[in-house]
């Protein structure tokens, strides 16, 4: 039960600086709406709603890169990094912490920008919704132990997207599959194949990313 | 210093072996196999893309591996093989991609199909392992970078199948009439003519590995010789 | 270009690559072989002084 409560410690510290700070939800609040204006004119008449659901992916990942890309930077900037690592808690929780928080950042933003989707292009069904929720845990599992790793480096917002894009092609099929599919239970059972597969190799890994020695 | 030269042990008898593997590969696949009779000649590149789309797997399984053993028992040393072995693998994933884009030309008229599963999957393969060098080279030397890279390189293994799951799904809304290839109707000299490419190929990624590691160690080795003599 | 000139493309280009592989490691050697000698006679002027 401790682990848990490390973990919900964590997040709500994130949460809270968040909530202060205020640095990185509005960004991308204004960005995935902004992206939505520029699908429409990027997208030419008669294109249908199957290329709309595309770009709502393009979207939906590109947003992700931009929370992610912020994830560490609060530890970073205020050198509480190496203090973190060497708090009496697992590390791993550390990981969970901020792969929650990350996630709770991503699913306000859609709490906006879906309906703003299904407002502009095309309507959203229960399938696609359960579809971003999957894609979200991946991409932000993943996303906050590559963060991570990239935090360390010259050029860390550079770093990220390249670390994480090739990685995020499975998501992106199975998102898309589960939108426009006829069939997609198989897409479904993709995204949470990703997850589980993914998470468990995050969850395992984290520690040997942010030791020094 | 002794590390640098335990490895090349065995190496020339290896490097040997692999060259005369290859020669009898080109002669079986371009003298002794039949000519196919659905593709013609350029079914005879199947003998080189093929192995060397093998040996791109077998070497960044290689890599996972090795990252696998520094992360587990902590020795420095698998960090540089690890890296050598993903390095070997992105050249054969690169090559993998050319022999490809030319078969696809030579068969179906175009340098580019994203029909071919194994072609997509090679793209993908060879941008995360790009990535790879990227973060390797982003981050300090260190035990961190070693480790960060390790993992990198494990979630490639896991990367791999989940990947070509995807790509065999995504088939079905981005072509949904796919063409139907058939499976090479293979004799037994073209199957014996493969294997012995496979081997071929597989023992030369394995020579070069080696031999780029005895010199990645000789030049540390160096590197260390020198700060004691001055 | 017939099927046979796609052939001779695809392992020629896997031959070009082992050549260039080959004379990078050759270069290495070389860059090698200049820092061994370097250090060698560091080392003989060592034992001349000492």
């Amino acid at each position: 039960m401790t682990y848990l409560a490390d973990v919900a410690a964590l997040t709500r510290k994130d949460l809270r600086v968040e909530l202060r700070a205020q640095d990185t939800l509005p960004a991308m609040l204004l960005f995935v709406l902004s992206t939505l204006v520029v699908f429409h004119f990027a997208l030419p008449e008669g294109t249908g709603e199957d290329a709309a659901y595309g770009l709502l992916w393009v979207a939906i990942v590109f947003t992700a890169l931009l929370g992610l890309a912020r994830a560490w930077v609060p530890e970073q900037e205020h050198g509480v990094f190496d203090g973190l690592v060497l708090a009496p808690c697992d590390r791993s929780a550390i990981w969970v912490g901020k792969t929650v928080a990350t996630l709770a950042f991503l699913l306000a933003a859609q709490v906006v920008a879906l309906p703003a989707f299904a407002l502009f292009f095309a309507p959203l069904d229960a399938v696609a919704l359960v579809g971003v929720l999957l894609a979200d845990i991946g991409i932000c599992a993943v996303g906050s132990l590559m963060a991570a790793m990239a935090a360390a480096g010259r050029a860390r917002e550079l770093l990220l997207p390249l670390l994480l894009l090739p990685l995020s092609i499975p998501l992106i099929v199975g998102g898309v599959g589960s939108a426009i599919s006829t069939e997609p239970e198989r897409y479904l059972l993709l995204l949470a194949l990703y997850d589980g597969i993914f998470a468990v190799l995050s969850w395992a890994s984290f520690e040997y990313v942010v030791t020094e020695s | 210093m002794s590390s640098a030269f335990s490895w090349i042990r065995g190496l020339p008898a290896l490097a040997t072996l692999a060259a005369g593997l290859i020669g009898l590969a080109l002669l079986l696949s371009f003298f002794i196999a039949p000519e196919d009779g659905n593709q013609g000649i350029s079914q005879r590149i199947f003998y080189i893309h093929v192995p060397i789309a093998l040996t791109a797997y077998f070497c960044f399984g290689l890599g996972a591996w090795k990252a696998l053993l520094l992360l587990w028992r902590g020795e420095e040393r698998h960090d540089l093989e690890s890296y050598v072995a993903i390095h070997q693998g992105t050249i054969f994933g690169l090559l993998t991609l050319i022999t490809g884009a030319i078969w696809a030309k030579a068969s179906w008229g175009v340098w580019w199909t994203w029909d071919s599963n194994q072609l997509v999957l090679f793209l993908t393969l060879f941008l995360f392992y790009c990535a790879y060098f990227m973060l390797r080279f982003s981050l300090p030397e260190g035990p961190r970078r070693s480790r960060s890279s390790a993992v990198y390189a494990l979630f490639g293994v896991a990367l791999i199948p989940v990947s070509f799951l995807a790509i065999r799904l995504a088939e079905d809304f981005i072509h949904p009439t796919t063409f139907t290839r058939d499976g090479p109707q293979m004799t037994g000299t073209m199957f014996t003519a493969f294997c012995v490419s496979w081997v071929a190929v597989t023992l030369l990624a394995y020579v070069l590995y080696r031999v780029e590691l005895v010199g990645k160690r000789l030049h540390t080795d160096l590197r260390e010789l020198r700060e004691a003599l001055e | 270009m017939t099927g046979g000139e796609y052939v001779a493309a695809a392992y020629g280009v896997v031959f070009v690559f082992v050549l260039v592989y080959v004379a990078i490691i050759a270069a290495k050697l070389v860059r090698l072989q200049r820092d061994t000698a370097e250090l060698l006679e560091l080392a003989r002027r060592r034992e001349l002084d000492g």
